[in-house]
């Protein structure tokens, strides 16, 4: 694989996705930190948000530590070079919240939907543009459809006005060639402009190298966070992934040991046990179910004395898809009654 | 026998073509207009295989008839944008207006919980809020009967096949309608709604989870009693309308499962959210036509 000199733009999203990790508790002075020191090491771009995107509070994904607002206003002024991203997952946040985000002062929005309902993204995708905002169209849980059926939609995203769309392995479940086959369509296909990006999920222990497949198809952007912070198993570890990328000689713009020592310092600090490929988050890869469900699910499983890894099968049978978080203790009840028969 | 009252429907898509197959059943109303916009729609079509008298040129198409043909309730199942124009012309005929889009130009009704309230009010123009509202509110008002709900919640996940393009198109507005909806009429003093589309197949039936935040520690006897008698409201005229587990109570944490089977009238069963939407807009219309009866019979 030959990545030489290729450019491509790093965003992080250990204070975002790795949200779910912390279970939202992000203190403000741990934001500050973690922005500060990725954007040192000359880290591009840095999502900013509750777990679930803007809105996210809720009794259903949880509360987070602060507001969006007050994670935004306290990052935003921190930062020197980065740029911060908020995430926006219409149904769940509104263009109310976006244009909050935006008086806050971010610089990119991410609007978020399940890879066959782009429909729903057309009002916030238009308003990112209006707010002359770097918009992008995120479809998640794009192992669901076809390379075909998803790249009808990231049409649809970028007729409406999204700059950039990303094909988004929310379960950490594709396979390398999985990658390949999707990014190098919507590559081809899409305006040229549009550039195309990549957000992967490490249940599978796939997450770098499913990021190096997502470039050499032409993916401009990559996700990942520090320390691997994210959902599941976490998000593809942006310290390996540079590094990585050092060696093949591609174009980060990124100072590895600067961000090696932003995870072993800052990050990894913040969780008492780091996000890992433990059998609950194998099965999300495994089964193909999305990542958040994962601390749900052990809770469910403490509480209802079903075990998570079935609580995860049924989900992943039910074909559920992201933020239907409501479902996790609905299907225990209903496995712990049954258990009882 | 008292005759019927007369009603026309606005807007020949998914929601206006359920309700009329609903309306058609009815002892007390009569559906004679349906009102599109396109000649070639299979909605109005089908409305003609009916006998009911139609036009492709929206409300004024059917105005000059409107008082001659005696229509005294129009329901509108169109889109929040053109509903104030559609409610303004038919009100000034004298004709009530069910409005089934989240314009909410007129007060909120969930039937089981403040239908006689609204009517009582005088308000020639009612706002059925959106399908997950009806599907959710009346549990939030349940709980919030028995003690004080400082916060109330509601998801409502449907499947894809069973929302149109006009839903779609303005998303942000069932959220806010939702959400101000679970505060005015369920009493919670903060409400939260969030809607989930999943494109399973076959389709996922429509999925509600209620969850409210109470002041103080729950009262489980009460309010699993209060739950349990607002769930048979509902499934008087949403019979499909079932209680899969709760109430849980987990601290000051209130949460119920719900699962709305349709009737199938004109999408299939799944589309429980089609359906409580229709029955709870058809059982408005039909208390508002008894009152009308009474009136012309005093």
């Amino acid at each position: 694989m030959n990545l030489k000199d290729k450019k491509v733009t790093i965003h992080d999203m250990s204070l975002r996705d790795g949200m779910h990790t912390m279970q939202h508790q992000i203190s403000i002075e741990q934001m500050k930190t973690v922005a500060r020191g990725l954007d040192k090491a000359g880290v591009p771009l840095i999502e900013v948000t509750h777990g679930d995107g803007l809105g996210g509070n809720s009794v259903n994904y949880g509360f987070a530590a602060f507001s969006d607002e007050e994670y935004l206003r306290a990052v935003v002024d921190v930062v020197e070079n980065a740029k911060i991203s908020a995430l926006l997952i219409p149904g769940i946040g509104t263009v109310d919240e976006l244009k909050m985000a935006y008086d806050c002062g971010i610089g990119t929005i991410r609007v978020a939907t399940h890879c066959t309902e782009a429909d729903v993204s057309e009002q916030h995708i238009q308003y990112g543009r209006e707010l002359d905002l770097d918009t992008v169209g995120f479809l998640m849980m794009a192992h669901m459809i076809s390379a075909d059926e998803l790249l009808t939609q990231a049409k649809l995203m970028e007729s409406y006005g999204a700059q950039c769309i990303y094909c988004t392995d929310s379960a950490g479940f594709m396979l390398p060639d999985d990658v390949t086959e999707r990014i190098s369509l919507l590559r081809s296909e899409l305006n040229p402009a549009t550039e195309v990006g990549f957000h992967g999920h490490n249940n599978l222990s796939l997450g770098v190298m499913n990021s190096l497949a997502a470039m050499e198809a032409g993916a401009a952007r990559i996700d990942g966070s520090a320390a691997g912070f994210g959902a599941g198993a976490g998000n593809t570890p942006l310290e390996v992934l540079v590094a990585v990328l050092e060696r093949m000689e591609a174009n980060t713009g990124i100072n590895l040991f600067g961000l090696m020592d932003v995870a072993e310092d800052l990050v990894y600090p913040m969780a008492d046990s780091a996000a890992r490929i433990d059998r609950d988050a194998l099965t999300l890869g495994y089964a193909g179910v999305y990542s958040s469900f994962l601390l749900f699910a052990k809770r469910a499983e403490k509480r209802y004395g079903v075990s998570a890894r079935d609580i995860l099968v049924e989900l992943g049978k039910r074909r559920t898809v992201g933020g239907q978080e409501d479902m996790i203790e609905d299907i225990a009840l209903t496995m712990s009654k049954e258990g009882q028969l | 026998m008292t005759d019927k009252i007369k009603v026309a429907i606005i807007g020949p898509g998914n929601i206006g073509t359920d309700l009329l197959i609903k309306a058609l059943r009815s002892e007390i109303i009569e559906p004679v207009w349906m009102v599109g916009v396109e000649e070639a729609s299979p909605g109005l079509q089908r409305a003609r295989e009916f006998g009911l008298k139609t036009t492709a040129e929206g409300v004024d198409g059917m105005l000059p008839t409107l008082v001659e043909d005696g229509v005294q309730i129009c329901f509108d199942a169109t889109s929040a944008y053109v509903h104030a124009e559609n409610s303004r012309k038919v009100s000034e005929l004298g004709a009530a207006m069910v409005d089934l889009t989240p314009a909410a130009i007129g007060p909120y009704c969930i039937p089981p919980v403040n239908l006689e309230q609204v009517l009582a009010g005088g308000a020639n123009n009612v706002n059925m809020v959106t399908c997950g509202g009806q599907a959710t509110i009346p549990i939030v008002a349940a709980v919030s009967q028995v003690q004080a709900v400082p916060y109330g919640e509601i998801i409502a996940t449907v499947a894809a096949k069973s929302i149109g393009p006009g839903t779609r198109k303005n998303i942000d507005e069932f959220t806010r309608t939702t959400a101000s909806a679970i505060e005015k009429v369920g009493g919670a003093e903060k409400g939260k709604a969030i809607i989930l589309v999943n494109p399973a197949e076959p389709p996922l039936i429509m999925r509600d989870t209620i969850h409210c935040l109470t002041a103080e520690t729950p009262d489980e006897a009460k309010i699993t009693e209060s739950v349990h008698s607002m769930v048979a409201k509902v499934q008087q005229y949403v019979p499909g309308y079932r209680l899969v587990n709760g109430p849980v109570f987990d601290g000051k944490r209130v949460s119920v499962f719900m699962e709305v089977t349709g009737l199938g009238d004109f999408l299939p069963t799944y589309a429980g959210n089609l359906d409580i939407m229709t029955s709870a807009a058809l059982q408005t219309g039909e208390t508002i036509a008894r009152k009308l009866q009474a009136t012309s019979v005093a």
